[in-house]
């Protein structure tokens, strides 16, 4: 019971509000997305900060990403040691910097009086929720080896059936309660993406590769 | 060909006297709101001098407009290559720190305050975090201050003089010093447009203002960094960029804007310029020996049948036509070769030009009695002993070049000694008439150039045609649907997301 509703009502109901509540926010309240940048305000603290956390989490998802679209390439990576080595190693060194930049975000947010002029309280709930995120991933890492291999045996094959719209918990029954705290934390996160600053994830500014330097809108022309 | 419209400016800063009044009227209608507050889309600043934010025009400090690398008009920010990897932190952005930090007095402690031996003050308080505030920095508190080392000295301009110039310029004798307001250039080129990765910004077609679209800009904050002039500023309360709109809808219907129509001094003039979008990236490329011409080269001849019809294709109306013949832009940059733009090198081709201030007037002074002078060179000092030197502004308006101020600062010279000949009459006419002849000017030509720097009225300062929106997109849409709204344009308030 207790399974059923962690596993499967849980990321169900988050991805789900994330998502329309993602597309709501967007077309009706498009002026609310914003990165929300407090560099202006404080920017020496933010150097390390910032830079530390996004870089560090950018490479530990993407690599949940990789396992996640091809775990059959991870298994067979890791199945010689020094491979395995290699990828676990530079998985921790990732996590541990996004773990410095998370503390250094949170203690800059507590302490820069500017900084807390313009903090609200979903700022800190987002904050908290990754700390504990980025260190249930890290303590995982380090207590029960090796992660990335039975992360793409056994959580890939449980994220893939949910997403073929078969639940199947039990594929990560055997797995120590750490790492589904780190699971419920992570579909916590998904749930806040759209209700927080989070939502600057979704309009990263990629189309900036493909348009033309200056942008001119006619109004006579209809165009827009 | 590719003719478009655009509402130009000049500012006559031989006019202009410092009184703010300007930035009063814009603040109040535009940026008295909260995370706007140290926000001045106008200001102005005392040169030489530092300005606002900090040493705007060091670019090496801020990376602010374009460069020419490898052949090609790039921005010197950022670019395809490369945005990313500022994204998360902006190394170049100026912060709070370089405006300066807003702050109000808590003005109820006069009445709330217990009974004491002393009067009870209102302390400063900052309107960032309401807590009390140690005043460092004001919006204008280089006003007047010129000579001063805090300001004068670290002035950028001044890389380009001598050190026997700068000392001049330091010492409360020799000092001088003359005001120039900014306000948003709506350029050409605009690098604020150019460097925004969500393609907020933009440059409307019609008339050439460039605007932030407010819900399509999400903080990124490049076009704070790549504007050279440092007119886009953050709000750091909504999240969002704000710049000068140019009172969009007050230039809609044909009004001035308010800082134009609140012009004191009189100094600020508003006209159509008609210019080749086709010739952009071509005169950018220039070396900065040839922007001014270049620039110049851009601004198409309202009288050319060739660019009406090139203009008639791009929708530019009748009336805008009409405007643009009669442009006190076009005549004082064009016709006239008298008015600037601020810092060509920055490649953004501004549409804003300054006309230069002159020196302070010397007369030859002999046993205490004034000499007629007897050229027109002795009217005014010689432009080589200038107490501002020639080199200050070409730094300022001429990309280091001083022949066009040269040319601008000796015209509107000879033209006070021909009037001075006219009406006083102690300068010969002859040496008058000799000294226009100079300085490339016709007696007919220095009547128009008096006639529109002195005895200008408001239609000849302000020849602005209304853009009749009533007949663009609105008519698309309901009109009663945006009734009651204000700001930017949607009716939801403009809070902070979460
Ligand atoms: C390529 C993707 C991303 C981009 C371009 C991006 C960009 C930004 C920017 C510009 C800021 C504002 C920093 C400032 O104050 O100036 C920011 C803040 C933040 N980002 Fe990202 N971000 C990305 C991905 C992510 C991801 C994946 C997460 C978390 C899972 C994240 C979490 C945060 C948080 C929590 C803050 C607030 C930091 C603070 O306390 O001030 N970002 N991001």
């Amino acid at each position: 019971m207790l399974e059923a509703f962690l596993f499967v009502g849980y990321p169900y109901a988050a991805l789900v509000l994330a998502v329309v509540v993602g597309i709501l926010r967007f077309t009706w309240r498009p002026f609310s997305y914003s990165s929300l940048s407090s560099q202006f305000l404080e920017n020496k603290q933010l150097f390390w900060g910032s830079g530390l956390w996004h870089w560090g989490i950018l490479w530990v998802l993407a690599g949940h990403f990789v396992a996640f679209l091809v775990p059959d390439w991870i298994l067979a990576w890791n199945a010689k040691p020094l491979r395995l080595y290699l990828l676990e190693a530079s998985g921790l060194i990732m996590a541990l910097l996004a773990l410095m930049g998370i503390i250094s975000l949170m203690v800059r947010r507590a302490t820069s009086p500017r900084v807390k002029a313009v903090t609200t309280v979903m700022d800190w709930v987002l904050l908290a929720f990754l700390l504990l995120q980025v260190y249930t991933g890290i303590d995982t890492a380090l207590r029960y080896r090796w992660g990335s291999s039975w992360y793409a045996s056994n959580a890939v094959p449980y994220l893939r059936s949910l997403l073929m719209l078969s639940p199947k918990p039990e594929f990560i029954r055997p797995l120590p309660w750490m790492a589904k705290v780190h699971l419920l934390s992570g579909l916590s996160v998904i749930l806040l993406l759209p209700f927080s600053r989070l939502v600057h994830v979704l309009v990263v500014p990629i189309w900036y590769y493909w348009r033309k330097p200056q942008v001119v809108i006619w109004n006579r022309r209809g165009l827009r | 060909m590719d003719i478009r419209s655009q509402v130009a400016m000049v500012f006559h800063l031989d006019k202009c006297i410092g009184c703010h009044t300007c930035s009063i009227a814009c603040k109040n209608v535009w940026t008295d709101r909260k995370g706007a507050d140290y926000m001045w889309w106008n200001n102005v600043e005392t040169k030489p001098g530092t300005g606002y934010p900090t040493k705007w025009e060091d670019q090496a400090e801020y990376k602010g407009g374009w460069v020419v690398k490898d052949g090609q008009l790039q921005l010197r920010l950022t670019g395809k290559g490369k945005f990313l990897q500022k994204i998360f932190y902006q190394p170049d952005l100026p912060t709070m720190d370089e405006y300066y930090e807003p702050w109000t007095y808590r003005y109820e402690d006069l009445f709330t305050g217990p009974e004491l031996d002393d009067q009870p003050t209102a302390i400063p308080v900052s309107k960032v975090t309401g807590e009390y505030i140690d005043i460092e920095a004001g919006p204008n508190w280089d006003d007047d201050l010129s000579g001063t080392p805090l300001y004068a000295r670290n002035d950028p301009n001044l890389a380009a003089l001598s050190e026997e110039q700068r000392l001049q310029l330091l010492s409360i004798e020799t000092l001088v010093m003359f005001y120039l307001p900014r306000i948003c250039n709506h350029c050409a080129n605009p690098a604020c447009v150019a460097a925004c990765p969500s393609g907020a910004l933009y440059k409307r077609g019609e008339d050439g203002i460039v605007l932030v679209n407010q819900n399509v800009c999400r903080g990124w904050r490049y076009c704070v960094s790549a504007c050279p002039y440092k007119k886009v500023f953050y709000n750091w309360n909504t999240g969002k960029s704000e710049k000068c709109l140019l009172c969009y809808p007050r230039v809609e219907t044909g009004q001035a804007p308010a800082c134009f129509h609140s012009c004191v001094g009189r100094i600020r003039y508003m006209g159509v310029l008609l210019y080749d979008a086709d010739k952009i990236e071509a005169a950018g490329l220039r070396p900065d020996s040839e922007l001014v011409t270049a620039h110049r080269g851009l601004l198409a001849d309202p009288d050319d049948p060739a660019v009406i019809e090139s203009a008639r294709k791009n929708g530019v109306t009748e009336q805008v036509l009409k405007a643009a013949r009669n442009s006190p832009v076009y005549k004082f940059v064009k016709d006239w070769g008298l008015a600037l733009a601020p810092h060509p090198e920055f490649r953004t081709f501004p549409s804003l030009f300054y006309v230069p201030a002159l020196g302070p007037v010397t007369y030859a002074v002999e046993n205490g009695v004034a000499l007629n002078p007897s050229s027109v060179d002795e009217i005014f000092a010689p432009l080589e002993q200038a107490r501002l030197p020639m080199e200050y502004l070409a730094s300022l308006f001429g990309a280091g070049q001083e022949a066009p101020i040269r040319y601008a600062m000796k015209k509107m010279m000879a033209i006070r000694t021909f009037k001075r000949a006219q009406t006083v009459g102690d300068v010969e006419m002859k040496v008058a008439l000799e000294g226009l002849r100079e300085a490339d000017c016709t007696p007919e030509e220095a009547e128009s150039i008096y006639r529109l720097t002195s005895l200008c009225t408001f239609e000849e300062r302000f020849v602005i045609p209304a853009s009749h929106r009533e007949q663009a997109v609105e008519v698309l849409t309901n009109p009663l649907e945006q009734k009651g709204a204000a700001g930017f344009g949607f009716r939801e308030q403009p809070v902070r997301g979460l």
